[in-house]
């Protein structure tokens, strides 16, 4: 029990946002195998409007990043700003305004989006007094964090924090730009941009959203959840101090690589490309600096569950970051893109990296908040394999199945003509489908175990009183 | 942890102030997307209709939009089309299909000629998408009858038995609203797409009765056949 930090820090609004992340990661994941399935077996859209899978798939999408990603940045951001800076968040009325407007964002996304109000773009496909809401509701949390590190008793500003702040800023601009519409009804309008400048800042959006929320806002989680979880200081400052700049300044520049050989001008994506491929340098120096800060303490792994979650996150944040930049080469994209070889490697990143790294950051800290023990360390152990092998097998599904896909669409018979139809390659998709159905599942009852592990910590904390002694227990000032 | 200043510099400058850190952050962040963005909306190479201007319809003064010939160039969709690619949106068909087709030899073979830029110039947004769950639809117009299309909107596998696409048969019970789609081609006039005042007075008369399935074939059989690409023309430097 820690009484200090807790009566010297905001902690009631990061308790909410951590328990809620976790049912927004099963609520996300549900509808993911949901989707999938609908895949494998079409009957399974039922002819019900609201749950075929165009609808569902931006559900899908929106949960899993705005619901679980954004309210496991908001609990980090928030938990780790204070311990870092040794100060109160700057305002607590206004960090649970951000709790209660992103919850209404999220509450009216799932209201919208079945029944079809969208405005057809990828990642945002929210309608624009949602879109507005969110810029308020970001922009109250940017102001908080901003604040309190502006307050705060440490001389320097910690690397976790840059990360964040890099993120609140980038993300700013990336979805004011890319939601400007005309509104042709209260909840209808029409991006402002066409084509191919459309297109441009679509993937500007949509490329940056993985590398400044998925990835920079994860990141920030890694630099400060990996070395307090080992008690050993981060390897090597130089090396974060160039990861830092390095992505900051050269992640903007990759959304083009997702439109090569399109009508997009040649040099966009060939800039793109080059860029992407320089990437690997930053990203792999800091997957490294979150391994290496482990050095000396590897015997750890064997009983930390935590440090598992958070070593297994850096291990696919290097996987997911080399193969990025191979698909961004023009000859392998040639053959990937809109493939389900893009939808694994998105996954990768997602299962792997950021659902992982997040998982491990929110077991850390409920022990922290709540003051007690996690009701069971085997169902810990259990969501770890669950979570492990659930990303694997959909990853080799979508693997198999995108680079299967590619090669039958171009492929020849001896004629010279297409070998097959394109119905052809879908049919021979679907055991794969079935196959990356089943490794969400899977993935889903690790989510699952998750969250009846965190209710019953809650309610353990809660009768054993342990957050009301935590509260009120005397600590020398 | 990291409180050593070993760079020095700007760096140890930076992490003591969090508004230097901000602004030079939020340049940092800002000069990719300014590099990558802007010149697209100036640099004329940009729009193959600049070089090529017969890309683009020449509307002559007083012409409706049912004066358009196929193949006379790109023209703003009418009422039942463009009430169509709201249906096309709404459903997040997107999702599956590109309407995006590159410059190989096996995507000309299956689809036709690669896409240019200025076929999307009035799509608000962009529908170029990301993934071939079903086939590229961007030259889809013409390929199949409206009866064929009928078919596979209500019941894909009819047609077409390994598909995976879901049924849509409400479709052809939902009746487009003439209001709306007056409001909807208002405001895309707003943001530059050149309705006439006419084109949006007589719209509401044009959807009169038709439902959303008759919307959707509208829109699918105008895919890729209102401009005629030459082959023989390098459209791309």
């Amino acid at each position: 029990m820690d009484a200090v930090a807790e009566q010297k820090y905001d902690f009631d609004v990061v308790r909410w946002f951590s328990v809620m992340a976790v049912v927004y990661l099963v609520v996300g994941a549900s509808v993911g195998v949901y989707i999938a399935s609908e895949l494998a077996w079409p009957v399974l859209n039922f002819d019900i409007p609201y749950i075929t899978f165009g609808r569902l798939r931006p559900l899908h999408t929106n949960a899993v990043i705005f619901a679980f990603g954004g309210c496991t940045l908001m609990a980090t951001a928030f938990y780790s700003v204070q311990r870092t800076c040794g100060v109160r968040l700057w305002s607590n009325k206004l960090a649970w305004f951000t709790f209660w407007g992103w919850n209404l964002v999220i509450v009216s996304a799932v209201i919208t989006l079945p029944l079809g109000l969208t405005q057809g773009k990828e990642y945002a496909e929210l309608e624009w007094p949602i879109d507005i809401a969110i810029a308020v509701v970001w922009l109250s949390y940017f102001l908080n964090f901003v604040m309190t590190v502006a307050t705060r008793k440490s001389s320097h500003i910690y690397v976790s924090n840059w990360f964040f702040i890099a993120m609140m800023i980038m993300i700013t601009y990336l979805h004011v730009v890319n939601s400007l519409a005309i509104p042709v009804g209260l909840m209808d309008s029409y991006s402002i941009f066409s084509g191919v400048q459309d297109a441009m800042i679509q993937w500007w959006w949509g490329h940056n959203a993985v590398g400044f929320y998925l990835t920079g806002g994860f990141l920030g989680i890694m630099y400060y959840f990996v070395p307090k979880q080992a008690g050993r200081p981060v390897y090597s400052y130089s090396l974060s101090v160039i990861h830092f700049w390095a992505l900051t300044f050269g992640y903007v520049w990759l959304g083009a690589h997702h439109l090569q050989y399109t009508a997009l001008p040649d040099w966009t994506g060939s800039l793109a490309a080059a860029v992407s491929l320089a990437m690997i340098i930053p990203s792999w120096g800091g997957a490294l600096n979150g391994m290496m800060t482990l050095s000396g303490a590897w015997d750890k792994l064997r009983t930390d569950y935590v440090l598992r979650f958070l070593i297994m996150s850096l291990a696919f944040y290097a996987m997911s970051t080399f193969e990025g930049p191979v698909m961004a080469i023009k000859t392998v994209n040639a053959l990937s893109h809109y493939t389900d070889w893009t939808i694994g490697h998105v996954h990768s990143g997602a299962l792997g990296w950021v659902a992982m790294v997040a998982i491990g950051a929110i077991y850390h800290m409920m022990i922290r908040l709540f003051h007690t023990e996690m009701w069971s360390v085997k169902l810990i152990n259990a969501h770890f394999w669950l979570a492990t092998i659930g990303a694997v097998v959909y990853i080799i599904a979508m693997w198999v199945s995108g680079i299967m896909q590619g090669l039958m669409w171009r492929a020849y018979d001896d004629y010279g003509t297409l070998a097959y139809t394109f119905a052809e390659s879908v049919e021979a998709m679907h055991p794969y489908y079935a196959m990356r159905a089943v490794g969400g599942a899977i993935f889903l009852s690790g989510a699952v175990l998750m969250l009846i592990n965190v209710i019953m910590t809650v309610l353990k904390s809660s009768s054993e009183g342990s957050l009301q002694q935590a509260r009120t227990a005397p600590v020398s000032a | 942890m990291s409180n050593n200043n070993e760079t020095g510099g700007l760096q140890s400058k930076l992490e003591v102030n969090v508004w230097a850190f901000v602004l030079v952050t939020a340049l940092a962040l800002s000069v990719g997307g300014i590099v990558e963005i802007v010149p697209l909306f100036y640099l004329e190479s940009t729009m193959e209709h600049n070089k090529h201007n017969e890309l683009v319809w020449q509307r002559p003064e007083g012409a409706k939009l049912g004066d358009h010939k196929p193949g006379d160039g790109m023209r703003p969709y009418s009422a039942l089309e463009l009430a169509g690619r709201d249906v096309y949106l709404r459903e997040g068909c997107y999702l599956c299909h590109s309407q995006m087709i590159r410059p190989f030899r096996d995507e000309k073979e299956r689809y036709g000629h690669y896409s240019l830029a200025s076929e999307s110039m009035y799509d608000h947004p962009f529908q170029w998408g990301s993934k071939r769950t079903g086939p590229d639809i961007a030259r889809l117009g013409g390929k199949y009858s409206d009866d064929w299309h009928r078919k596979h909107l209500r019941a894909p596998r009819s047609v077409v038995p390994e598909s995976v696409m879901p049924n849509y048969p409400w479709l052809k019970e939902n009746l487009v609203s003439g209001t709306t789609i007056q409001g909807n081609m208002t405001g895309l006039q707003t943001i530059g797409v050149p309705y006439t005042d006419a084109d949006i007075a007589e719209a509401a008369g044009l959807v009169e009765g038709k439902t959303e399935e008759d919307a959707m074939v509208a829109y699918l059989q105008v895919l890729g056949t209102m401009a005629k690409l030459d082959d023989s023309k390098s459209y791309r430097d």
